[in-house]
């Protein structure tokens, strides 16, 4: 039982590393980035070549797998989802879903269609027990990674220049312009940084959720789930939602195997029909 | 003294015409059951196709209703088209072919209020959150609907007790092709109706439809229904020329690859859907010849490229094209002048 909190707590944390930037991204410029997946598996399959084909140290691997991803994620922000900000949302789906496609394929092409696996130090594998329950050690792994990066990301946005920055342009994108705000670069910032995150846990998750060149499209619902249930003003909200989101489905898949993600969508949609704006969100409607 | 009620009529009544490129078409269309004897099962598939756009574009083109979420209905008609021939409660499969459609349009009825909540992206969620969900049902309940497997062993029954479906599909293409022609005529009727005009309006501004006096959402779930029940009928159709069914009914990229259907043939607009499925099948096909399992990222690179170029731009070259035809067919039939006058703006 509490090992599945626990495993759930894990799943939770990871999700919301990979969901995080996702969510900026909507609340910023509201954009719909179905692609977002994509970036995860770059990041995954740059560790799983770093690692396993080069030897390079696990630890070293994910701060590259970082930095790979937010650059390749600035460089798209800047040449291509310039161009689709002003649109309508259609386009914007239409664009995203794209992406993910050619990624899809792309990817299948290079690396081949079978599931890849990140060499992770042994040090890191098995598992030990605290007053009776087990807990995996590179789910702990996991779990203190990506809470420091919670606290971290939680410190920017409400400490730092920049967070001011980033939460006036999410409030009201014209007035944080009149202010002198360059929001152009702000978002560009900021996608690459979501990006890098989204490239970091997809590089810590390998071990966990599996990576195959399905990837983006397999978890682009929880991501999208996280980032609705969880509403796009503030980042406790995404937190919140993504480790209710892995408790459930970690229990749900223990339960009632048999009823897989049905639970999760049911509860989506009730949240949803309930709160059109996310659980967490604030009263008014933007 | 003609009223405002009087030219809308008169204005509904001109649109309405078939116009000889529109009659073409049709002839074409049906002149392929000769033309392309070996290729009937791309054909069937692309009738399917079409008519399932036809579905899509009731709702996004012309009520401006995101929607990732039609495989839904496809699915559920598919599997219950399947199940009422394998079991045989309903053996006629015109009359099956109608109670899937109205199967499905009863899940868009429920369904529909939760889509009209909203902003897009919680429409986007609810749309496809519904389909997967559909999907997880029909893989949880294995027993009745195969599983992953697949629905095997339905066996359908000759169409009118007469005309058997054949190896070659011969039959199953006529049969296609007869249903999207019915319901084409259908849903053109619908689009040219004031009924289609309202929608038309909701679409441009719901504020200001609604201050006229149009019942928005009830207008709303009414085509949010109909769409559901064309859909469904597609989904019947794919079952029974199949004789199978399985999970990837319900999948996303059923309902991804139908937008981008949409978008090559055009949305809010009739024959979109149709030059689109026509278009993207033999892409498809193409493609899948030449780069047989990567042919996903050429699809994926014309979405790309579609949205950078703008599909307003790419609507201005077919609105010049079809401009250029109805001069040309001015000129051709010069006794019918009021073909060409009243369709100068095109749709």
């Amino acid at each position: 039982m509490l090992t599945i909190l626990y495993d759930g707590i894990a799943y939770g944390m990871l999700l919301f590393v990979l969901a995080c930037g996702l969510s900026v991204t909507l609340g910023l410029m509201n954009f719909i980035n179905l692609a977002h997946g994509a970036f995860a598996m770059a990041g995954g399959y740059c560790t799983v070549i770093l690692v396993n084909r080069f030897g390079i140290p696990f630890a070293l691997g994910l701060p590259i797998a970082f930095l790979f991803t937010a650059l390749l994620g600035g460089i798209f922000e800047r040449t291509l989802y310039v161009h689709v900000y002003p649109r309508s949302h259609l386009d914007q789906v239409l664009f995203t879903i794209g992406l993910v496609f050619m990624a899809v394929a792309a990817v299948d092409y290079t690396m081949g269609s079978s599931q890849q696996f990140v060499q992770i130090p042994e040090a890191l594998q098995g598992q030990f027990e605290i007053a009776g329950i087990g807990m995996g050690k590179y789910r702990l792994l996991i779990i203190v990674i990506c809470g420091l990066l919670t606290v971290a990301l939680q410190l920017i946005l409400a400490k730092t220049r920049f967070g001011s920055r980033l939460r006036a342009a999410v409030d009201d994108q014209r007035v944080a312009r009149g202010l002198g705000i360059n929001v152009g670069a702000v978002f560009g910032i900021t996608f690459a940084f979501g990006s890098g995150l989204a490239g970091l846990g997809g590089a810590l998750g390998a071990e966990i959720l599996g990576l195959d060149p399905t990837f983006p499209l397999k978890y682009m619902i929880y991501f999208l789930i996280v980032v609705t249930v969880g509403g796009t003003s503030s980042i406790t909200g995404p937190f919140f939602a993504s480790i209710l989101l892995g408790i459930a489905d970690v229990a749900g898949k223990y339960y009632v195997p048999k009823l897989g993600a049905f639970v999760i969508y049911a509860v989506m949609i009730v949240v949803l029909i309930w709160r059109p704006q996310g659980l967490f969100a604030r009263g008014a409607a933007r | 003294m003609s009223t405002c009620a009087d030219d809308v009529a008169l204005y509904l009544k001109r649109r309405a015409r078939w116009s000889p490129l529109e009659i073409a078409f049709w002839i074409f269309a049906f002149a392929t059951i000769w033309l392309f004897p070996g290729k009937y099962l791309i054909l069937k598939d692309t009738a399917i196709l079409a008519l399932f756009a036809l579905s899509l574009d009731l709702i996004l083109g012309y009520a401006g209703i995101i929607s990732l979420g039609q495989a839904a209905f496809f699915g559920l008609a598919g599997y219950f088209s399947g199940l009422v021939a394998k079991y045989g409660f309903i053996n006629e499969p015109v009359i099956a072919l109608i109670c899937s459609g109205v199967v499905a349009a009863a899940l868009g009825f429920v369904t529909s209020f939760l889509v009209l909540r909203g902003s897009d992206l919680t429409r986007l969620m609810v749309t496809l959150g519904v389909s997967l969900m559909l999907g997880e049902l029909a893989n949880r309940y294995s027993n009745i609907t195969g599983g992953a497997d697949g629905l095997q062993g339905v066996e359908i029954a000759p169409i009118f007790g007469r005309f058997r479906f054949d190896l070659f599909g011969h039959n199953g293409y006529v049969y296609c092709l007869i249903v999207l022609f019915i319901c084409f005529v259908i849903v053109r009727r619908i689009i040219y109706s004031p009924f289609g005009l309202s929608l038309r309006s909701i679409k441009g501004n719901n504020l200001r439809a609604a201050a006229i006096g149009i019942p928005v959402k009830w207008r709303l779930v009414a085509i949010y229904t109909v769409s559901a029940g064309f859909a469904g009928i597609a989904g019947a159709l794919l079952t029974q020329t199949t004789a199978f069914c399985s999970l990837d009914v319900f999948s996303l990229e059923r309902s991804a690859d139908l937008l981008l259907v949409l978008i090559i043939g055009g949305t809010g607009y009739l024959y979109g859907g149709l030059i689109g499925a026509v278009i993207y099948k033999f892409l498809q096909d193409w493609l899948a010849n030449l780069t047989p399992q990567y042919w996903q990222f050429w699809i994926g690179l014309v979405l790309v490229v579609i949205v950078l170029i703008g599909r307003e731009r790419m609507a201005g070259w077919i609105g010049a094209m079809r401009a250029f035809f109805h001069r040309l067919g001015a000129r051709l039939a010069p006794r019918l002048p009021a073909l060409g006058g009243a369709g100068s703006k095109g749709p």
